[in-house]
This record gives structure tokens, C-alpha cells and sequence, in this order.
């Protein structure tokens, strides 16, 4: 009987590896690494910022429907901070991709990191995209009137309709931006679990590499 | 890179530290980018260019919005020659062998006659002209129904989309149909009868922005605004405002040969198709970057990251 207890579960291999590769204390660190002093270090932050802003701004939006900013002050001003926080959101996010392809980052077993990141630029263009579609204004009846030709060209237009209103809010609102979460949920916690990446020519010395 | 330099850089780290608060980096950096984003709300707003109607269409541009419906019930409109997912008018767009759209086939069916002229006609009262043309169309066979349509058509081209100009011909009901829809969508009544077809829930616009597509109108609007995909329309936004940016690379192939020019073939004729994929090679390109020879050698020979770690390497002499 105690013999079966201590066998291997899938709940316990779960703990086991949690504990192992991301205890608390790797989560929440009171320290860094000293090369962690750059201002580019800020723009990972900075993304998770504008995403946190764009969430808020549109939970609201989202409770007074789509047309509301259209005859509301509160509104408009509600739908300024969902477009704006999301210009901003994709200029941190640029940034942050350069710096981290310039400082090689998916160095040291980090390519899932990069992944992870590049997963979340690619789906974040396809949210802010079903975003514009469904401003319910011009724009959105122009954006819908063209996209539909590249989409329907390569056949996704079959079952991804941008001309579709209801689809597209449905997308907007729920299942993107719970992709996004995700994908930027496992990407922030592999870099929290892998540790800020050393620096290109930290070991120099150690490897005999001296420049 | 060597298995000795990867053993290092994804071993924890046993060097130097120092103190750093993540909560209240993370805090600070919401506080911060919250207010600059209403600051820029609060002063430039954003941009809201109303909606464009049937009513309003068919009120300022009635000859337009006139041939488009006779277009319609001919069959000469974009939306009629479309192919799939809309119909099977026509092969559709193509890369190469393949006719990804056709083979996929034809999941939102549109029959321009009936669905954007007919069922919205019989959804209103006419006016008797009106009620009497409906009864001779629906109660004609569909070829003669097609003759009518066509030669209506094709002499309102010849006159110009002038109606008044059109000579006498065989051409059935079908100026009355059309003057019927004209002048239900200036009363205002074709938006919804389009987009809901008879039924109560709707929230589909495809029929709605298919038609409005077909027309001039709509076409003529966006080139005012600076939205046609030709001059980088993809990316641009109504006003003086910033739109969708990060589509630069994509909106880019649409401004050079060969996709430029509708008429070149294979290319040009089909850039949907082929900037698609050109866009989703680059896409799994980016995510798979560190894989690519060449590509991720760049950040050790450009040494950028002697700048982002200067005062680190300098402090370790490195
Ligand atoms: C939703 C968008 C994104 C968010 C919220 C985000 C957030 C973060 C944060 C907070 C960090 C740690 C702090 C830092 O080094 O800046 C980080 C690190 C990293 N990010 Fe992102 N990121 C996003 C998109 C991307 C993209 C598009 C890429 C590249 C394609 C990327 C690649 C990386 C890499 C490689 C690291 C690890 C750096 C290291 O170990 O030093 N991220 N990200």
C-alpha cells in the first residue's frame, strides 16, 4: 500500500517538475543577473503593460457593445485608449523583438522562448486585424470589403469570413486574445524558469575566447 | 555554437547580481503607459469615419447605385463573377495547380438575383409598377429572366448608366426592379433587408458588403481616404491618424511588380494568393529564426549587443 503511494502519478511528476524548474523564488526574484542593465531590458515589460491596458479598455468596450463609442463620450474616449494602448503595445513589441534578435537571446535552450514570442507578434497582428474589422464604422466596411480577397484567394476565406460581423467579434473578444494570454502567459514564465540570457561574450574568458 | 558555450549560457547564472524589483517594475510600467495612452486619448481621440449606407449611396450617387442593381440581376457584377466561397461563377484566384478557393468550395453562397434584388423587393409594399414587375419575374423561366437582364445591362452601359438615354428594347421587368430597389434603399429600408434576409437574428454583413462593393460609391470613398491597397491603403487608417503599421511588409509586395499589375500572369493577376504565401513563409521564417543559418549569425557579427551590454563588459573586462 505505501509502496503505491509513492509511485509516480501524473499529478505528482507535474509538482515534481514545477518545483524543479520554476520554484517561487525563480518566479518572484528579489535579484537579477548584473548584466541585466540596459534599457532594452524595459520594452518586455513595457509590452506586457500596453497588453494589460488594451485588456482593460476593452472588457469595457465589451460590456457596452460594439456601437456605443460611436454616440458616447465616455465611449470614444474608452475606444481612444483601446487604439492607442494598442499602437503602443505593437512599438514596444517591435522594439523588444529587434533587441532580443540583437542580443541572440534564444541562446542556452531559450528557442521556445523566441517561439513563444513570435507566436504572440503573429497572433497579436491577426487580433488587432479582426479588432479593426469590427469598429463598425467605414474603415471597417473597407478593411472587410478588401481582406476578403486575400483570405478567400488561398481558400481561408472558406471558413474564416471577415466580411461575417458576428464571427469576427466572437474571434476578437474571446478566442484571440485567450490565445494571446497563453502564448504570452508560457512566454513570460520560460523566461522567469530559464533566466535572463548572459551575454553574448560573457564567457570569453572562461571558454578562452578572449577578445 | 559549441555544447561547452550552450552548457554555460543555460546554467543558472552564478555570477554577479543585483537588487531588482519585477512587481514594481511591472506596476510602474502600467501606471506609466496607462496615462501616456489617455494623455493621446484625451488630445487626438480616434478616428470614427461613419458607416456608409445603402440609403445613403443610392441618395447621392443614384445612377450608380441603379446599374448596379440591374448588374446584379445580369450577372455582370464582381459578386456575381466572384467563384468560391461565393458561387461558382468562376475558377477564382489560383497559385499555379492549385485552386486552393475553388477546392475548398463554396461555403457562403451568394445568388446576387435573388439575394441582394429579389427576396429584399418582396420584403417591402411596392408601389404597384413595382408589385407587377415582381410578379412577371417570378413567374418567367430563368433564361428569359437572364435575357431581360442582360440586354438592360448591356444597353445602360452603352448610354453611360444614364437611364433616360437607354433605348427601347426587350428587356421585361427589369428596369422596374431596379428602380424599385433604388427607391427602397433611399427610403432607407435596403440595409437591414439585405442583411437580414427575411429572418431575426443576423449577424452576418457578407451580402451587405459584397453589394456596397460593387457599386463605385463605396470604391470612390476609400479612394478618398487614401485606403486603396494600391497606395499602401492596407496599412493606412481614415484621418490623419496611425493605422495598422506593423502590415508595412505586407502591404509592400502589393506596390511592386509583378503584383502590381493585374494583367501580368501568373503573378499579378493572382498577388492574393501569392503575397499570402510569400507573408506566411516569412511568418514561420521569423518563429523559427534561430534555426536559419545566416539569419541568426547576424547578432555576432553586427555586435549591436556590444552597445546593450557595454557597461557590462566593460565592468568584467570582457
Ligand atoms: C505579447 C508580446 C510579448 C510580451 C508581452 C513579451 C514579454 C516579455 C518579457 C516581460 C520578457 C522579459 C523581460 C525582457 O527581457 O524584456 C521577455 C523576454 C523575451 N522575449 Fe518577449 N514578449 C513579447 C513578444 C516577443 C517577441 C515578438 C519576441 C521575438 C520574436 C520575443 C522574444 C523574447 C525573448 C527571446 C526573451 C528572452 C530574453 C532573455 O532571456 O533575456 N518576445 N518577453
Amino acid at each position: 500500500m505505501s509502496a503505491d503511494i509513492e509511485k509516480e502519478m501524473w499529478t505528482s511528476k507535474l509538482r515534481k517538475g514545477w518545483q524543479k524548474n520554476l520554484p517561487i523564488e525563480k518566479l518572484l526574484p528579489d535579484t537579477q543577473p548584473a548584466y541585466v542593465a540596459s534599457w532594452i531590458y524595459l520594452f518586455g515589460v513595457a509590452t506586457l503593460a500596453a497588453l494589460g491596458v488594451i485588456v482593460a479598455s476593452g472588457l469595457v468596450l465589451s460590456f457596452e457593445g460594439a456601437s456605443w463609442y460611436h454616440y458616447s463620450s465616455v465611449g470614444h474616449f474608452v475606444n481612444s485608449m483601446h487604439f492607442w494602448s494598442v499602437q503602443f503595445f505593437f512599438i514596444f513589441m517591435v522594439v523588444h523583438l529587434w533587441g532580443k534578435f540583437w542580443m541572440a537571446a534564444w541562446r542556452g535552450r531559450r528557442l521556445l522562448t523566441w517561439i513563444t514570442g513570435a507566436l504572440a507578434f503573429v497572433g497579436s497582428i491577426a487580433t488587432a486585424f479582426t479588432g479593426y474589422l469590427i469598429q463598425t464604422n467605414f474603415d471597417s466596411q473597407w478593411i472587410s470589403y478588401e481582406a476578403k480577397d486575400g483570405f478567400n484567394s488561398v481558400g481561408i476565406g472558406s471558413r474564416f469570413n471577415v466580411t461575417n460581423f458576428g464571427q469576427m467579434i466572437l474571434l476578437h473578444v474571446a478566442f484571440l486574445p485567450v490565445i494571446i494570454g497563453v502564448i504570452t502567459l508560457i512566454h513570460v514564465l520560460l523566461v522567469r524558469a530559464k533566466g535572463v540570457v548572459p551575454p553574448i561574450d560573457a564567457f570569453n574568458n572562461e571558454l578562452g575566447e578572449r577578445k | 555554437m559549441s555544447d561547452r558555450r550552450t552548457e554555460l549560457e543555460s546554467a543558472p547564472w552564478s555570477g554577479r547580481v543585483r537588487r531588482y524589483d519585477l512587481i514594481k517594475e511591472g506596476v510602474a510600467a502600467v501606471v506609466i503607459v496607462a496615462i501616456v495612452v489617455a494623455a493621446l486619448s484625451t488630445l487626438f481621440g480616434s478616428p470614427d469615419d461613419k458607416q456608409v449606407t445603402f440609403k445613403q449611396w443610392a441618395v447621392a450617387a443614384p445612377a450608380d447605385f441603379y446599374a448596379t442593381a440591374v448588374q446584379e440581376l445580369a450577372g455582370t457584377s464582381g459578386t456575381a463573377g466572384y467563384g468560391a466561397p461565393y458561387n461558382h461563377a468562376s475558377d477564382g484566384v489560383n497559385l499555379g495547380p492549385l485552386y486552393l478557393a475553388k477546392w475548398l468550395g463554396v461555403t457562403h453562397p451568394v445568388d446576387t438575383v435573388n439575394d441582394f434584388v429579389i427576396t429584399p423587393l418582396t420584403t417591402v409594399a411596392n408601389a404597384a409598377p413595382v408589385a407587377d414587375a415582381l410578379k412577371q419575374w417570378q413567374g418567367s423561366d430563368a433564361k428569359t429572366q437572364s435575357t431581360w437582364a442582360t440586354n438592360y445591362d448591356t444597353a445602360l452601359t452603352k448610354a453611360n448608366q444614364d437611364a433616360s438615354k437607354v433605348s427601347a428594347g426587350n428587356y421585361g421587368p427589369v428596369p422596374a426592379l431596379a428602380g424599385g430597389l433604388l427607391t427602397m434603399a433611399q427610403a432607407g429600408s435596403l440595409d437591414g433587408a439585405l442583411l437580414s434576409q427575411g429572418n431575426y437574428f443576423q449577424s452576418d454583413n457578407t451580402k451587405q458588403t459584397l453589394f456596397l462593393g460593387d457599386g463605385s460609391y463605396f470604391n470612390d470613398q476609400s479612394t478618398a481616404s487614401n485606403l486603396q491597397g494600391s497606395t499602401w491603403g492596407m496599412m493606412n487608417e481614415t484621418g490623419r491618424y496611425p493605422g495598422q503599421a506593423w502590415l508595412w511588409l505586407y502591404s509592400f509586395w502589393y506596390q511592386i511588380p509583378p503584383f502590381n499589375n493585374g494583367d501580368n500572369h501568373p503573378f499579378g493577376a493572382n498577388a492574393d494568393a501569392w503575397i499570402m504565401l510569400i507573408m506566411g513563409a516569412l511568418s514561420i521564417g521569423l518563429i523559427c529564426m534561430p534555426l536559419i543559418p545566416g539569419v541568426r549569425s547576424l547578432p555576432y557579427k553586427i555586435k549591436i549587443h556590444r552597445l546593450i551590454w557595454k557597461n557590462y563588459y566593460q565592468e568584467e573586462n570582457l
